[in-house]
């Protein structure tokens, strides 16, 4: 796929208590095409300790208006600084990056389980209004350790075709307790598909395996170029080191070696 | 107005270069920028065997640059030449091997292998990586060893020789000269520095190898004096780099005596840098009348 630099117009924000923001960006032409699970690099201008760009996963694409949506969890100055850019203002993307969802399980599910947990549900919306588009009805499950740490759920919920189901560790939100507890997570399903924290996304795929259920999961390493020139954000696998940036960020848990722990 | 430059027995039709290791093999980057317009590419480092480099995490941002540890991560040699190679000889622009090993014979064992292609007009040896156990920088902080290392490899490789230089050193002048008497075509500085991140949070290094090479425009100021330093004692074209990042920063190193530029992390925040840094050269040539670009290299 053909990649681009671009400067986008940011045309609407949206705050989720401390933690996280939504911000949306207009493109002066027409969309090119964005794979779910894609990520795009975002310039960060006016800081003088963040440098590099942020790696983002496409939250939600809006073909008619030629928009896209960014997830954003505020996690350290560059984030913060991202925080502050107001409407109207421009940012510059380099996208779209890395390899989405599907390519791994090789097919479209059209019963899936989305699970996602913290800024990790990011990439699952417009992954939802993908498959839905293609007539599947997936599951989505969205965890977080409080109702207030999961964003964007008025999108979630507006997906036709969706189910959408909560857990919260505190029991704020949906059922109490971890994604891999909650009473969707163990009925049956033609794919697994999911991206949060390192240890949840290796529980789900660990149960995905054992069922024998095709299951993928999207990293998150720490990256400088995006396009697989630096090698700084490399990952394990089976076949040694790949980018996360290029090669992925989504993976099969055979690929990365997490299917015989 | 002229902007072509040469580099030993290398003609570059502008003076801007990418750095090793931060624009891969080039085609990273082809939807962004026409690598045609560059005056040269410097591909991955490339050792004897396939190294599966460094553990994560391999990076840490500091300000106005970063640290890496990638620890020459590269597919080695032969599948360079029988994968690669096939694809960059298509280039309309220099494409320059950058070469490194653990031992003398490893460095000759890939300059030889080099030499066979015909596309690859020079290399770029690597005595100066601060993230391997063995060789690279070992090689390139003592005079004698550096002589050495070079030497070998100029009986084995025709073509033109560019040795590249860590800062690393007491005087890297001395090791420039020495590079020279060796029979180096050119010296192209600086390498990364050594240096170190700490999260304080977690109580742990930044990088999984606690220290690693700094980067980006922090390193600027550090480079510029070496360039300058290392061009008035040697006779030898100098290729300058560390923290260009547009036009001006080019030019500084052009003056303070570099026949050429490399851009390195600059490639990371915008990927079509290098476009707008040889529109700026020709732009600022422009404006001061200047009719060939080697008018104001070493003016200072």
């Amino acid at each position: 796929m053909k990649k681009y630099i671009t400067d986008f117009t940011v045309v609407g924000r949206r705050v989720y208590g401390d933690a996280y923001f939504a911000m949306e960006l207009e493109h002066p032409g027409e969309l090119p095409e964005i794979e779910a699970g894609q990520f795009v690099e975002v310039e960060v201008k006016g800081s003088r300790e963040v440098m590099l760009r942020r790696p983002i996963s496409v939250h939600d694409v809006d073909r008619e208006h030629n928009r896209l949506t960014l997830l954003v969890q505020v996690v350290g100055n560059g984030t913060r600084r991202l925080s502050q850019i107001g409407e109207g203002e421009r940012v510059s993307l380099v996208y779209p990056l890395g390899k989405g969802f599907l390519h791994g399980i090789g097919f479209v599910p059209q019963r899936p389980l989305l699970v996602g947990g913290g800024a990790g549900v990011a990439p699952l919306l417009y992954l939802s209004r993908c498959l839905t588009a293609q007539g599947a009805s997936p599951t989505l499950l969205l965890g977080g350790r409080t109702a207030g740490l999961i964003a964007s759920r008025e999108r979630f919920e507006a997906v036709e075709g969706a189910h959408v189901h909560y857990s919260t560790e505190d029991g704020s939100l949906g059922e109490k307790g971890l994604v891999t507890q909650h009473s969707v997570f163990g009925k049956d399903y033609d794919a697994i598909l999911c991206c949060g924290p390192t240890p949840m996304m290796r529980a789900v795929a660990r149960e995905a395996v054992r069922r024998g259920v095709p299951c993928e999961v999207s990293l998150e390493n720490r990256m400088a170029c995006g396009v697989g020139a630096c090698l700084c954000c490399v990952t394990e696998t089976r076949e040694g080191h790949k980018c996360v940036c290029k090669e992925g960020p989504v993976f099969t848990p055979q690929t990365l070696g997490w299917d015989n722990e | 107005m002229k902007l072509s430059t040469d580099i030993g027995k290398m003609h570059l039709k502008n003076p801007v270069m990418t750095a090793s290791g931060t624009f891969g093999y080039g085609e990273e980057f082809s939807d962004f920028i026409d690598l045609g317009r560059l005056g040269g590419i410097v591909v991955k480092g490339t050792t004897g065997q396939h190294r599966e480099g460094n553990p994560y995490p391999r990076m840490a941002e500091t300000p106005s640059g970063m640290l890496n540890a990638v620890g020459l991560q590269n597919m080695g040699v032969e599948a360079f030449c029988k994968e690669v190679y096939p694809r960059v000889a298509q280039y309309d622009t220099n494409v320059v091997v950058n070469v490194s090993g653990s031992s003398i014979e490893e460095y000759c064992d890939v300059a030889r292998q080099i030499d066979a292609l015909e596309r690859i007009p020079a290399i770029e040896l690597n005595i100066s990586c601060p993230n391997v156990k063995k060789g690279g920088m070992g090689f390139g902080t003592d005079p004698a060893m550096a002589a050495q290392v070079v030497r070998a490899v100029r009986d084995v490789y025709g073509k033109t020789l560019i040795v590249k230089l860590t800062p690393n050193v007491t005087s890297i002048v001395d090791i420039a000269k020495a590079v020279e008497d060796a029979g180096a075509d050119s010296v192209s500085l600086i390498n990364t520095l050594l240096g170190m991140a700490v999260d304080v949070e977690h109580r742990k290094p930044m990088l999984s190898t606690v220290t690693g090479g700094l980067s980006g425009p922090c390193v600027k100021p550090v480079a510029v004096r070496c360039v300058w330093q290392v061009a008035k004692a040697v006779k030898i074209p100098v290729v300058g780099l560390g923290g260009i990042s547009n036009a001006n920063d080019a030019l500084e190193f052009l003056m303070a005596g570099a026949r050429a530029v490399e851009v390195g992390t600059a490639n990371f925040i915008d990927p079509a840098v290098t476009m707008k840094i040889v529109d700026g050269l020709e732009e600022y040539c422009d404006r001061h009348n200047i009719d060939d670009i080697n008018k104001i290299i070493g003016i200072i």
